[in-house]
Protein backbone atom coordinates (compact mmCIF):
# COMPACT_ATOMS: atom_id res chain seq x y z
CA UNK A 1 0.00 0.00 0.00
CA UNK A 2 1.24 3.50 -0.75
CA UNK A 3 2.76 4.58 2.49
CA UNK A 4 2.19 8.33 1.99
CA UNK A 5 -1.57 7.76 1.75
CA UNK A 6 -1.47 5.51 4.79
CA UNK A 7 0.39 8.13 6.82
CA UNK A 8 -2.00 10.92 5.76
CA UNK A 9 -5.06 8.90 6.79
CA UNK A 10 -3.48 7.98 10.14
CA UNK A 11 -2.72 11.61 10.96
CA UNK A 12 -6.24 12.67 9.92
CA UNK A 13 -7.77 10.00 12.19
CA UNK A 14 -6.00 11.39 15.25
CA UNK A 15 -6.84 14.99 14.27
CA UNK A 16 -10.54 14.13 13.82
CA UNK A 17 -10.68 12.30 17.17
CA UNK A 18 -9.10 15.17 19.10
CA UNK A 19 -11.19 17.71 17.20
CA UNK A 20 -14.45 15.91 17.99
CA UNK A 21 -13.67 16.16 21.68
CA UNK A 22 -12.55 19.77 21.82
CA UNK A 23 -15.22 21.71 19.89
CA UNK A 24 -17.80 23.49 21.99
CA UNK A 25 -20.74 22.91 19.68
CA UNK A 26 -22.39 19.49 19.83
CA UNK A 27 -23.48 19.58 16.20
CA UNK A 28 -19.87 20.09 15.09
CA UNK A 29 -18.94 17.22 17.38
CA UNK A 30 -21.45 15.00 15.56
CA UNK A 31 -20.08 15.84 12.12
CA UNK A 32 -16.47 15.33 13.19
CA UNK A 33 -17.49 12.03 14.75
CA UNK A 34 -18.95 10.98 11.39
CA UNK A 35 -15.71 11.97 9.67
CA UNK A 36 -13.66 9.98 12.20
CA UNK A 37 -15.87 6.95 11.58
CA UNK A 38 -15.44 7.21 7.84
CA UNK A 39 -11.64 7.54 8.07
CA UNK A 40 -11.49 4.40 10.23
CA UNK A 41 -13.51 2.64 7.52
CA UNK A 42 -10.88 3.66 4.96
CA UNK A 43 -8.11 2.40 7.24
CA UNK A 44 -9.72 -1.03 7.49
CA UNK A 45 -10.25 -1.15 3.74
CA UNK A 46 -6.50 -0.53 3.32
CA UNK A 47 -5.78 -3.46 5.65
CA UNK A 48 -8.00 -5.78 3.60
CA UNK A 49 -10.98 -6.16 5.95
CA UNK A 50 -13.71 -5.44 3.41
CA UNK A 51 -16.67 -6.79 5.39
CA UNK A 52 -15.75 -4.83 8.50
CA UNK A 53 -15.21 -1.71 6.40
CA UNK A 54 -18.63 -2.05 4.71
CA UNK A 55 -20.34 -2.46 8.08
CA UNK A 56 -18.58 0.52 9.60
CA UNK A 57 -19.38 2.71 6.59
CA UNK A 58 -23.09 1.95 6.76
CA UNK A 59 -23.41 1.86 10.55
CA UNK A 60 -20.85 4.35 11.84
CA UNK A 61 -20.79 6.99 9.17
CA UNK A 62 -24.50 6.62 8.37
CA UNK A 63 -26.91 5.60 11.04
CA UNK A 64 -24.87 6.46 14.13
CA UNK A 65 -24.37 10.08 13.04
CA UNK A 66 -28.13 10.40 12.42
CA UNK A 67 -28.87 9.12 15.94
CA UNK A 68 -26.40 11.63 17.36
CA UNK A 69 -27.93 14.56 15.47
CA UNK A 70 -31.46 13.46 16.51
CA UNK A 71 -30.41 13.37 20.18
CA UNK A 72 -28.72 16.79 19.94
CA UNK A 73 -31.90 18.14 18.36
CA UNK A 74 -33.88 17.12 21.44
CA UNK A 75 -31.39 18.46 24.01
CA UNK A 76 -29.15 21.50 23.86
CA UNK A 77 -26.52 22.32 21.30
CA UNK A 78 -24.17 24.21 23.55
CA UNK A 79 -21.64 22.71 25.91
CA UNK A 80 -19.29 24.25 28.40
CA UNK A 81 -16.22 22.13 27.69
CA UNK B 1 19.74 0.80 18.39
CA UNK B 2 18.74 -0.91 15.17
CA UNK B 3 16.65 -3.28 17.30
CA UNK B 4 14.73 -0.29 18.64
CA UNK B 5 14.32 1.10 15.13
CA UNK B 6 12.93 -2.22 13.91
CA UNK B 7 10.56 -2.14 16.86
CA UNK B 8 9.32 1.36 16.10
CA UNK B 9 8.82 0.90 12.38
CA UNK B 10 7.59 -2.66 12.45
CA UNK B 11 4.87 -2.22 15.05
CA UNK B 12 3.38 1.17 14.32
CA UNK B 13 -0.16 -0.16 14.13
CA UNK B 14 -0.09 -1.03 17.85
CA UNK B 15 1.15 2.48 18.67
CA UNK B 16 -1.75 4.09 16.80
CA UNK B 17 -4.19 1.88 18.68
CA UNK B 18 -2.66 2.84 22.02
CA UNK B 19 -2.81 6.56 21.20
CA UNK B 20 -6.48 6.32 20.20
CA UNK B 21 -7.30 4.26 23.30
CA UNK B 22 -5.73 6.88 25.52
CA UNK B 23 -7.63 9.69 23.78
CA UNK B 24 -10.89 7.83 24.39
CA UNK B 25 -10.01 7.05 28.02
CA UNK B 26 -9.14 10.67 28.73
CA UNK B 27 -12.44 11.84 27.25
CA UNK B 28 -14.41 9.41 29.40
CA UNK B 29 -12.68 10.52 32.61
CA UNK B 30 -12.11 14.23 32.24
CA UNK B 31 -14.90 15.68 30.08
CA UNK B 32 -17.92 17.05 31.90
CA UNK B 33 -20.54 16.87 29.21
CA UNK B 34 -22.37 13.53 29.00
CA UNK B 35 -22.39 13.41 25.22
CA UNK B 36 -18.63 14.01 25.01
CA UNK B 37 -18.16 11.04 27.33
CA UNK B 38 -20.19 8.94 24.91
CA UNK B 39 -18.03 10.05 21.99
CA UNK B 40 -14.96 9.04 24.01
CA UNK B 41 -16.47 5.60 24.63
CA UNK B 42 -17.06 5.14 20.92
CA UNK B 43 -13.49 6.20 20.05
CA UNK B 44 -12.25 3.60 22.54
CA UNK B 45 -14.40 0.90 20.94
CA UNK B 46 -13.24 1.64 17.39
CA UNK B 47 -9.60 1.64 18.46
CA UNK B 48 -10.00 -1.87 19.89
CA UNK B 49 -11.60 -2.99 16.62
CA UNK B 50 -8.61 -1.52 14.76
CA UNK B 51 -6.28 -3.52 16.97
CA UNK B 52 -8.01 -6.82 16.26
CA UNK B 53 -8.26 -6.21 12.52
CA UNK B 54 -4.59 -5.29 12.26
CA UNK B 55 -3.62 -8.56 13.94
CA UNK B 56 -5.05 -10.52 11.04
CA UNK B 57 -2.98 -8.83 8.34
CA UNK B 58 -0.38 -10.71 6.38
CA UNK B 59 2.18 -9.22 4.04
CA UNK B 60 1.37 -9.80 0.38
CA UNK B 61 -1.92 -11.61 0.97
CA UNK B 62 -5.30 -10.67 -0.44
CA UNK B 63 -8.85 -10.27 0.89
CA UNK B 64 -10.57 -13.37 2.32
CA UNK B 65 -12.93 -14.05 -0.58
CA UNK B 66 -11.86 -17.21 -2.40
CA UNK B 67 -10.80 -16.64 -6.00
CA UNK B 68 -11.80 -18.71 -8.96
CA UNK B 69 -9.12 -20.07 -11.26
CA UNK B 70 -9.46 -20.31 -15.03
CA UNK B 71 -11.09 -23.76 -14.93
CA UNK B 72 -13.85 -22.74 -12.45
CA UNK B 73 -12.24 -24.36 -9.47
CA UNK B 74 -11.40 -22.47 -6.33
CA UNK B 75 -7.90 -21.51 -5.24
CA UNK B 76 -7.60 -22.84 -1.71
CA UNK B 77 -4.25 -21.86 -0.30
CA UNK B 78 -4.28 -20.58 3.26
CA UNK B 79 -1.15 -18.48 2.93
CA UNK B 80 -2.63 -16.47 0.06
CA UNK B 81 -5.49 -14.97 2.08
CA UNK B 82 -5.54 -12.90 5.23
CA UNK B 83 -6.98 -14.25 8.45
CA UNK B 84 -10.82 -14.06 8.46
CA UNK B 85 -11.52 -14.90 12.12
CA UNK B 86 -10.89 -11.41 13.63
CA UNK B 87 -13.15 -9.90 10.97
CA UNK B 88 -16.03 -12.12 12.08
CA UNK B 89 -15.60 -11.17 15.72
CA UNK B 90 -15.35 -7.49 14.90
CA UNK B 91 -18.56 -7.49 12.83
CA UNK B 92 -20.40 -8.45 16.01
CA UNK B 93 -18.48 -5.80 17.96
CA UNK B 94 -19.46 -2.98 15.59
CA UNK B 95 -23.14 -3.81 15.73
CA UNK B 96 -23.09 -4.13 19.52
CA UNK B 97 -21.35 -0.77 19.74
CA UNK B 98 -24.06 1.00 17.74
CA UNK B 99 -26.76 -0.61 19.89
CA UNK B 100 -25.02 0.58 23.04
CA UNK B 101 -24.71 4.06 21.55
CA UNK B 102 -28.45 4.18 20.85
CA UNK B 103 -29.41 3.10 24.38
CA UNK B 104 -26.89 5.53 25.91
CA UNK B 105 -28.37 8.42 23.90
CA UNK B 106 -31.84 7.44 25.17
CA UNK B 107 -30.49 7.59 28.74
CA UNK B 108 -28.99 11.03 28.07
CA UNK B 109 -32.40 12.21 26.84
CA UNK B 110 -34.03 10.97 30.05
CA UNK B 111 -31.43 12.80 32.17
CA UNK B 112 -32.08 15.98 30.20
CA UNK B 113 -35.82 15.63 30.68
CA UNK B 114 -35.43 15.58 34.45
CA UNK B 115 -32.57 18.02 35.08
CA UNK B 116 -32.75 20.31 32.02
CA UNK B 117 -28.96 20.18 31.58
CA UNK B 118 -26.31 17.77 30.36
CA UNK B 119 -23.29 19.00 32.31
CA UNK B 120 -22.12 16.71 35.07
CA UNK B 121 -21.34 19.36 37.70
CA UNK B 122 -24.73 21.06 37.37
CA UNK B 123 -26.49 17.72 37.72
CA UNK B 124 -24.48 16.94 40.87
CA UNK B 125 -25.40 20.35 42.30
CA UNK B 126 -29.07 19.71 41.66
CA UNK B 127 -28.88 16.28 43.25
CA UNK B 128 -27.13 17.58 46.34
CA UNK B 129 -29.61 20.36 46.94
CA UNK B 130 -32.61 18.03 47.01
CA UNK C 1 -10.14 16.25 37.58
CA UNK C 2 -8.31 16.92 34.34
CA UNK C 3 -4.90 16.60 36.00
CA UNK C 4 -5.82 13.26 37.54
CA UNK C 5 -7.13 12.15 34.17
CA UNK C 6 -3.90 13.11 32.44
CA UNK C 7 -1.76 11.28 34.97
CA UNK C 8 -3.84 8.11 34.70
CA UNK C 9 -3.80 8.23 30.91
CA UNK C 10 -0.04 8.72 30.73
CA UNK C 11 0.62 5.86 33.16
CA UNK C 12 -1.68 3.41 31.37
CA UNK C 13 -0.26 4.46 28.00
CA UNK C 14 3.31 3.85 29.18
CA UNK C 15 2.32 0.43 30.51
CA UNK C 16 0.72 -0.53 27.21
CA UNK C 17 3.74 0.70 25.23
CA UNK C 18 5.97 -1.44 27.40
CA UNK C 19 3.81 -4.48 26.75
CA UNK C 20 4.07 -4.20 22.95
CA UNK C 21 7.58 -5.59 23.06
CA UNK C 22 6.21 -9.12 23.07
CA UNK C 23 3.82 -8.68 20.18
CA UNK C 24 4.62 -10.06 16.73
CA UNK C 25 5.59 -7.64 13.99
CA UNK C 26 2.72 -6.42 11.85
CA UNK C 27 2.09 -8.57 8.80
CA UNK C 28 3.95 -11.63 10.02
CA UNK C 29 2.42 -14.77 8.48
CA UNK C 30 3.68 -17.00 11.28
CA UNK C 31 2.04 -15.06 14.10
CA UNK C 32 0.01 -17.19 16.52
CA UNK C 33 -3.25 -15.54 15.46
CA UNK C 34 -2.98 -16.76 11.89
CA UNK C 35 -1.93 -20.34 12.28
CA UNK C 36 -4.36 -22.48 14.17
CA UNK C 37 -7.99 -22.33 13.26
CA UNK C 38 -7.80 -19.74 10.51
CA UNK C 39 -6.09 -22.19 8.15
CA UNK C 40 -8.80 -24.76 8.83
CA UNK C 41 -11.52 -22.23 8.01
CA UNK C 42 -9.80 -21.05 4.83
CA UNK C 43 -9.21 -24.54 3.52
CA UNK C 44 -12.46 -26.23 4.39
CA UNK C 45 -15.03 -23.47 3.96
CA UNK C 46 -15.61 -23.96 0.24
CA UNK C 47 -15.75 -27.73 0.23
CA UNK C 48 -18.15 -27.88 3.16
CA UNK C 49 -20.46 -24.97 2.38
CA UNK C 50 -19.75 -23.84 -1.22
CA UNK C 51 -19.70 -20.17 -0.16
CA UNK C 52 -16.68 -18.25 -1.49
CA UNK C 53 -16.92 -15.39 1.04
CA UNK C 54 -15.15 -16.99 3.99
CA UNK C 55 -16.25 -14.28 6.44
CA UNK C 56 -19.95 -14.94 5.77
CA UNK C 57 -19.44 -18.70 6.01
CA UNK C 58 -17.65 -18.44 9.34
CA UNK C 59 -20.14 -15.88 10.69
CA UNK C 60 -23.31 -17.79 9.90
CA UNK C 61 -22.20 -21.40 9.99
CA UNK C 62 -19.09 -22.07 12.02
CA UNK C 63 -19.91 -19.34 14.57
CA UNK C 64 -23.67 -19.35 14.29
CA UNK C 65 -24.32 -19.12 18.02
CA UNK C 66 -22.44 -15.82 18.28
CA UNK C 67 -24.58 -14.31 15.55
CA UNK C 68 -27.80 -15.57 17.09
CA UNK C 69 -27.10 -13.99 20.45
CA UNK C 70 -25.91 -10.82 18.78
CA UNK C 71 -29.28 -10.59 17.05
CA UNK C 72 -30.78 -10.98 20.51
CA UNK C 73 -28.63 -8.10 21.75
CA UNK C 74 -29.83 -5.81 18.95
CA UNK C 75 -33.44 -6.74 19.74
CA UNK C 76 -32.90 -5.94 23.43
CA UNK C 77 -31.37 -2.58 22.54
CA UNK C 78 -34.43 -1.67 20.48
CA UNK C 79 -36.72 -2.72 23.32
CA UNK C 80 -34.60 -0.80 25.81
CA UNK C 81 -34.88 2.46 23.88
CA UNK C 82 -38.63 1.97 23.66
CA UNK C 83 -39.03 1.33 27.39
CA UNK C 84 -36.80 4.23 28.42
CA UNK C 85 -38.38 6.90 26.28
CA UNK C 86 -41.97 5.95 25.73
CA UNK C 87 -43.27 4.32 28.84
CA UNK C 88 -42.66 6.77 31.65
CA UNK C 89 -43.43 10.14 30.17
CA UNK C 90 -45.78 12.73 31.55
CA UNK C 91 -48.95 13.28 29.63
CA UNK C 92 -49.33 17.06 29.47
CA UNK C 93 -48.32 17.90 25.93
CA UNK C 94 -50.12 20.48 23.91
CA UNK C 95 -51.15 19.93 20.34
CA UNK C 96 -52.19 22.07 17.40
CA UNK C 97 -55.08 21.26 15.15
CA UNK C 98 -56.47 23.07 12.12
CA UNK C 99 -60.05 22.93 10.98
CA UNK C 100 -59.80 22.07 7.30
CA UNK C 101 -62.78 23.86 5.81
CA UNK C 102 -62.39 27.19 7.56
CA UNK C 103 -58.67 27.27 8.28
CA UNK C 104 -58.96 28.08 11.98
CA UNK C 105 -56.07 26.80 14.07
CA UNK C 106 -56.77 25.40 17.53
CA UNK C 107 -54.19 25.11 20.28
CA UNK C 108 -55.27 22.47 22.75
CA UNK C 109 -53.43 22.32 26.07
CA UNK C 110 -54.39 18.88 27.32
CA UNK C 111 -56.39 16.19 25.64
CA UNK C 112 -56.81 15.34 22.01
CA UNK C 113 -59.37 15.23 19.29
CA UNK C 114 -60.06 11.59 18.28
CA UNK C 115 -57.81 10.30 15.56
CA UNK C 116 -60.09 9.38 12.70
CA UNK C 117 -61.70 12.74 12.26
CA UNK C 118 -61.54 14.16 8.78
CA UNK C 119 -62.35 17.75 9.66
CA UNK C 120 -59.34 18.45 11.85
CA UNK C 121 -55.79 17.85 10.75
CA UNK C 122 -52.77 17.82 12.99
CA UNK C 123 -49.97 20.28 12.30
CA UNK C 124 -46.43 20.21 13.64
CA UNK C 125 -45.26 22.53 16.36
CA UNK C 126 -41.99 22.99 14.51
CA UNK C 127 -42.57 24.54 11.12
CA UNK C 128 -40.05 23.87 8.39
CA UNK C 129 -40.36 25.42 4.93
CA UNK C 130 -41.49 23.26 2.05
CA UNK C 131 -38.48 22.36 -0.08
CA UNK C 132 -39.35 20.93 -3.46
CA UNK C 133 -35.98 19.54 -4.52
CA UNK C 134 -35.08 17.73 -1.32
CA UNK C 135 -38.47 16.09 -0.91
CA UNK C 136 -38.80 14.87 -4.45
CA UNK C 137 -35.24 13.66 -4.84
CA UNK C 138 -35.47 11.64 -1.64
CA UNK C 139 -38.82 10.26 -2.64
CA UNK C 140 -37.47 9.08 -6.00
CA UNK C 141 -34.23 7.73 -4.50
CA UNK C 142 -35.72 5.58 -1.73
CA UNK C 143 -36.75 2.53 -3.84
CA UNK C 144 -33.29 2.33 -5.41
CA UNK C 145 -31.69 2.34 -1.98
CA UNK C 146 -33.96 -0.51 -0.94
CA UNK C 147 -33.11 -2.46 -4.10
CA UNK C 148 -29.42 -2.05 -3.37
CA UNK C 149 -29.97 -3.26 0.18
CA UNK C 150 -31.74 -6.40 -1.06
CA UNK C 151 -28.83 -7.01 -3.44
CA UNK C 152 -26.37 -6.72 -0.56
CA UNK C 153 -28.29 -9.28 1.49
CA UNK C 154 -28.65 -11.72 -1.38
CA UNK C 155 -25.02 -11.48 -2.56
CA UNK C 156 -23.47 -11.94 0.85
CA UNK C 157 -22.13 -15.27 -0.34
CA UNK C 158 -20.05 -13.91 -3.17
CA UNK C 159 -19.03 -10.35 -2.29
CA UNK C 160 -18.61 -8.27 0.86
CA UNK C 161 -22.00 -7.82 2.44
CA UNK C 162 -24.46 -10.03 4.20
CA UNK C 163 -27.33 -9.63 6.62
CA UNK C 164 -26.18 -6.74 8.82
CA UNK C 165 -25.11 -4.38 6.11
CA UNK C 166 -28.26 -4.95 4.06
CA UNK C 167 -30.50 -4.51 7.09
CA UNK C 168 -28.86 -1.22 8.05
CA UNK C 169 -29.23 0.15 4.51
CA UNK C 170 -32.93 -0.87 4.46
CA UNK C 171 -33.46 0.97 7.74
CA UNK C 172 -31.58 3.98 6.40
CA UNK C 173 -33.98 4.25 3.46
CA UNK C 174 -36.96 4.73 5.80
CA UNK C 175 -34.95 7.16 7.94
CA UNK C 176 -34.26 9.13 4.73
CA UNK C 177 -38.00 9.53 4.15
CA UNK C 178 -38.45 10.55 7.80
CA UNK C 179 -35.76 13.22 7.54
CA UNK C 180 -36.72 14.75 4.22
CA UNK C 181 -40.47 14.77 4.74
CA UNK C 182 -41.74 14.73 8.32
CA UNK C 183 -41.97 11.78 10.59
CA UNK C 184 -45.71 11.39 10.25
CA UNK C 185 -45.34 10.62 6.54
CA UNK C 186 -42.80 7.91 7.26
CA UNK C 187 -44.91 6.45 10.03
CA UNK C 188 -47.92 6.48 7.76
CA UNK C 189 -46.07 4.28 5.33
CA UNK C 190 -44.73 1.75 7.81
CA UNK C 191 -46.62 1.79 11.07
CA UNK C 192 -45.26 1.46 14.56
CA UNK C 193 -46.96 -1.87 15.15
CA UNK C 194 -45.42 -3.35 11.99
CA UNK C 195 -41.95 -2.32 13.12
CA UNK C 196 -42.37 -3.95 16.51
CA UNK C 197 -43.61 -7.16 14.94
CA UNK C 198 -40.71 -7.19 12.47
CA UNK C 199 -38.22 -6.79 15.32
CA UNK C 200 -39.37 -10.07 16.77
CA UNK C 201 -39.86 -11.89 13.45
CA UNK C 202 -36.15 -11.72 12.58
CA UNK C 203 -35.05 -13.35 15.82
CA UNK C 204 -37.83 -15.90 15.38
CA UNK C 205 -36.58 -16.81 11.88
CA UNK C 206 -33.05 -17.36 13.15
CA UNK C 207 -34.03 -19.50 16.12
CA UNK C 208 -36.70 -21.18 14.01
CA UNK C 209 -34.12 -22.44 11.53
CA UNK C 210 -32.09 -23.79 14.42
CA UNK C 211 -35.09 -25.50 15.99
CA UNK C 212 -36.08 -26.95 12.61
CA UNK C 213 -32.65 -28.51 12.31
CA UNK C 214 -33.09 -30.00 15.76
CA UNK C 215 -36.53 -31.38 14.87
CA UNK C 216 -35.04 -33.06 11.81
CA UNK C 217 -32.64 -35.04 13.93
CA UNK C 218 -29.26 -33.31 14.23
CA UNK C 219 -27.86 -30.63 16.53
CA UNK C 220 -29.19 -27.09 16.93
CA UNK C 221 -28.15 -24.91 13.93
CA UNK C 222 -26.60 -27.82 12.03
CA UNK C 223 -27.86 -26.93 8.57
CA UNK C 224 -26.94 -30.23 6.95
CA UNK C 225 -30.21 -31.75 8.08
CA UNK C 226 -32.17 -29.24 5.97
CA UNK C 227 -31.27 -31.39 2.98
CA UNK C 228 -34.11 -33.71 3.92
CA UNK C 229 -36.81 -31.14 3.30
CA UNK C 230 -35.12 -29.13 0.57
CA UNK C 231 -34.17 -32.08 -1.67
CA UNK C 232 -30.58 -31.04 -2.32
CA UNK C 233 -27.29 -32.41 -1.08
CA UNK C 234 -25.78 -31.37 2.23
CA UNK C 235 -23.41 -28.73 0.89
CA UNK C 236 -26.18 -26.79 -0.88
CA UNK C 237 -28.36 -27.18 2.23
CA UNK C 238 -25.70 -25.42 4.28
CA UNK C 239 -25.50 -22.62 1.75
CA UNK C 240 -29.29 -22.16 1.81
CA UNK C 241 -29.33 -22.30 5.61
CA UNK C 242 -26.82 -19.44 5.68
CA UNK C 243 -29.10 -17.45 3.36
CA UNK C 244 -32.19 -17.92 5.54
CA UNK C 245 -30.33 -16.93 8.64
CA UNK C 246 -28.95 -13.78 7.01
CA UNK C 247 -32.46 -12.74 5.95
CA UNK C 248 -33.62 -13.06 9.55
CA UNK C 249 -30.76 -10.92 10.80
CA UNK C 250 -31.43 -8.30 8.13
CA UNK C 251 -35.11 -7.96 9.08
CA UNK C 252 -34.33 -7.48 12.78
CA UNK C 253 -31.58 -4.93 12.16
CA UNK C 254 -33.83 -2.89 9.84
CA UNK C 255 -36.68 -2.74 12.36
CA UNK C 256 -34.41 -1.85 15.27
CA UNK C 257 -32.69 1.00 13.42
CA UNK C 258 -36.05 2.53 12.45
CA UNK C 259 -37.42 2.08 15.96
CA UNK C 260 -34.44 3.66 17.71
CA UNK C 261 -34.53 6.64 15.34
CA UNK C 262 -38.26 7.13 15.94
CA UNK C 263 -37.90 7.07 19.69
CA UNK C 264 -34.82 9.30 19.81
CA UNK C 265 -35.95 12.04 17.49
CA UNK C 266 -39.43 12.47 18.85
CA UNK C 267 -38.61 12.02 22.52
CA UNK C 268 -40.97 9.10 22.81
CA UNK C 269 -44.03 10.72 21.37
CA UNK C 270 -43.56 9.52 17.79
CA UNK C 271 -45.50 12.25 16.14
CA UNK C 272 -42.97 14.93 15.28
CA UNK C 273 -39.34 14.73 14.49
CA UNK C 274 -36.34 16.20 12.74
Amino acid sequence: MIWELDLAILILVIVAAIGALQVKDLLGCAILFGAYSFLMCLLWAIMGAVDVSFTEASVGAGVSTVFFVAAVFRTTRRTKD
Amino acid sequence: MSDLLVDVVGKYNYWLCIILMMIGLYAMIAKKNLIKKLVGMNIFQTSIILFYVSIGCKKGATIPILEYRADHSVLVDAAHYINPVPHVLMLTAIVVSVSTFGVALALALKVYRKHKTLEEDEILMQLRSE
Amino acid sequence: MKAIGLIIVVLVGALLFYSTQDFPIWGDPNSPASTHIATYHLEKAYEETSVPNVVTAVLADYRGFDTMFETGVIFCAGLGCFVLLRLFRKRDDDSYYRHVSTGITLHIKRGRIPDASSEFERIDTLWTPYDLIVKNVCRILAPFVQLFALYVIAHGHYSPGGGFQGGVILGASVILIAISHDMRTALGRIGEKTIHILMAVGVLIYSGVGALCMLLGTNFLDYASLSKILFTNEIQARSLGILFVEVGVGITVMAVMISIYNNLSSDGRQDEGL
